[in-house]
């Protein structure tokens, strides 16, 4: 059973076509990457999946439902996550609630109980607290767990973004250019990141530009163009492909 | 325990003791008016707070529930002898149900458009007022019966400013509560991203129509105290300018800040009474105020001070 599949999925703004026809399954446990030139429709594709856009056509599937124009926070409880290419983190908390906010789902969230601050309320949230602070050591953030969140370094919020996702307890994360504007050191650390993220048993689906670590790391790559499938397969297929390397990757960029 | 004294309990007791020490120094009648009509504004800045500070949602018509609050108590015990506290109650449950429906498309608005949609929503309840001549009396205004719980009426300045004290403590409790919890969490995750807020599980609509009715709900049992407390009320108490005084009230003492709330309504119910003699400036005064906090203290007096304090302290 596919954990994802997408089927002749469609969208255009104002009659240009961002994605069009577009269809891929994805399994369980994969690392499944999409690549292409910049605006082949990666982010949108994404942006789709995770309900931030509505589908102009073609229907998605998660866990064999359709899951088709849900909005994110249903999404989310259905168990897909995401982090976003443009920084998208609470700049008004610290980091430590930025991942508590991540949990969200599974804390009790009625209005009463917690205007009332009964018991279990203050026992959640030390709870909570504690589940984020670990989450946050783990992806190497430990040293930031009190700072304010707009106070962290660019790198430390991706990496921030990663830990609220994964707060969330996700099936499958989707991460929209994790790499971006990060020095070779950082990415390899993502690199690293990536792989855990993937061994504990959460489907990631990547959009990424980096290719040295696209091609190191993913089980499947899909190739986009202007908006539509060009080719999919395993790295050294898509190396060898010579549409990818036509379209995308350039004749010069051959032995990258 | 290690957590006997913590920030949330040490404002709570600091306020209480306030509210407690504060009647040595009142002096006259004048003086009490004062620091009842300071808690009653204070109550409907801690809501107004919530939906502001914390869940970052702009409203420009909260007087206008205030206002409605204040007369469904006047005309239900005046004109339909109800019992006070169930005319405050219905005026609240009323005020509830009309901001719960206004709240789905108004809330829909961002930023200039919120601004503008809860505005006309508070000259509309104005408007109202000032025509439904039969029910309201009109520009006129109306009297309101005393209030009589089960019997007993306060009566005299320090009974009041006793049951609006309690009142306000309650309230400044309910909002640290609601804060401190996945709750407030969501509602602040709601200011600072909506999108991600939304990817992270957090029904964002929900959030907001429930702070939305909240601070409503707050903002009508206010105005049912002052209704009584005052015993007159006209529709001046829904005009537009009460809304941006609260908004202003919010913004000096600190966004996201439920003591600076209370500090924000203190001084601004004060500061216009000692300048009476120059009680035509006082737009002038508030508009000053709010450009000034918006320049030079953005975060507003309670948090500015606080981080001050942190910073002295290391």
């Amino acid at each position: 059973m596919s954990l994802l599949r997408v089927e002749n999925l469609s969208k255009s703004f104002g009659g240009v076509a961002a994605v069009a026809d577009l269809s891929f399954t994805i399994d369980p446990g994969a690392i499944y990457s999409i690549i292409g030139p910049n605006g082949a429709g990666k982010t949108t594709v994404i942006n789709l999946i995770s309900g931030i856009f509505r589908p102009s056509g073609g229907r998605i599937f998660f866990e064999d439902q359709d899951v088709t124009g849900l909005p994110p926070y249903e999404l989310a409880g259905r168990g897909l996550s995401r982090i976003f290419q443009n920084l998208q983190v609470f700049a008004n908390m610290t980091a430590l609630e930025n991942v508590m906010v991540g949990h969200h789902l599974h804390c009790d969230r009625r209005f009463l109980p917690a205007l009332l601050r009964l018991p279990h309320i203050v026992r959640g949230d030390a709870a909570c607290r504690d589940f984020a602070a670990e989450l946050m050591a783990s992806v190497g953030l430990g040293d930031y767990v009190h700072a304010e969140a707009s106070m962290l370094p660019y790198g430390a919020l991706k990496r921030l973004e990663i830990a609220r996702a994964l707060a969330t307890r996700p099936k499958m994360l989707l991460l929209d250019e994790p790499a971006a504007g990060l020095n070779p050191a950082e990415t390899d650390a993502i690199d690293g990141l990536i792989k855990g993220i993937a061994e504990s048993g959460v489907t990631v689906l990547l959009v990424e530009h980096d290719m040295r670590l696209v091609m190191g790391i993913s089980d499947r790559i899909l190739v986009l163009d202007h908006g539509r499938w060009l080719a999919s397969g395993t790295a050294p297929q898509i190396r060898r492909n010579p549409e990818v390397v036509a379209a995308y990757l350039g004749g010069g960029a051959r032995e990258r | 325990m290690t957590t006997l004294w913590t920030p949330r309990r040490g404002g709570l007791i600091a306020l209480a003791a306030v509210i407690a020490v504060l009647p040595l120094f009142l002096q006259n009648a004048f003086h009490y008016d004062v620091a009842i009509l300071i808690g009653l504004n204070a109550i409907v800045c801690v809501g107004l707070n919530l939906l502001i500070g914390y869940a970052g949602q702009i409203s420009l018509g909260h007087a206008g529930f205030f206002a409605l609050g204040a007369y469904a108590s006047a005309i239900l015990t005046g004109e339909h002898d109800w019992p006070p506290l169930a005319a405050l109650l219905g005026g609240a449950l009323g005020v509830g149900l009309l901001s719960f429906v206004i709240a789905r498309p108004i809330l829909k608005l961002k930023g200039h458009y919120l601004a503008m949609g809860t505005l006309g929503m508070g000259i509309i309840i104005s408007i109202v007022l000032n025509q439904e001549v039969d029910l309201t009396g009109g520009p006129d205004g109306m009297p309101v019966p005393s209030f009589v719980l089960f019997g007993w009426e306060p009566a005299g300045e320090l009974t009041w400013y006793a049951l609006v004290g309690g009142l306000l403590l309650a309230t400044v409790w309910l909002a640290l509560n609601l804060i401190d919890s996945p709750v407030g969490r969501a509602l602040r995750a709601v200011h600072g991203s909506e999108t991600a807020a939304e990817v992270m599980g957090i029904d964002t609509t929900r959030y907001k129509v429930q702070v939305f009715v909240v601070s409503a709900v707050l903002a009508s049992l206010s105005g049912s105290l002052f209704a009584h407390y005052s015993g007159f009320i006209s529709p001046a108490e829904g005009e537009f300018f009460r809304s941006i005084e609260l908004v202003t009230m919010v913004v000096l003492g600190g966004m996201a800040s439920t003591f600076g709330a209370v500090v924000g309504a203190a001084i601004l119910t004060v500061v216009p009474q000692l300048l009476a003699a120059f009680h035509d400036y006082e737009m002038l005064l508030f508009g000053a105020v709010l450009m000034g906090m918006m320049i030079f203290l953005r975060k507003g007096l309670v948090p500015s001070l606080a981080q001050l304090l942190r910073e002295r302290r290391k």
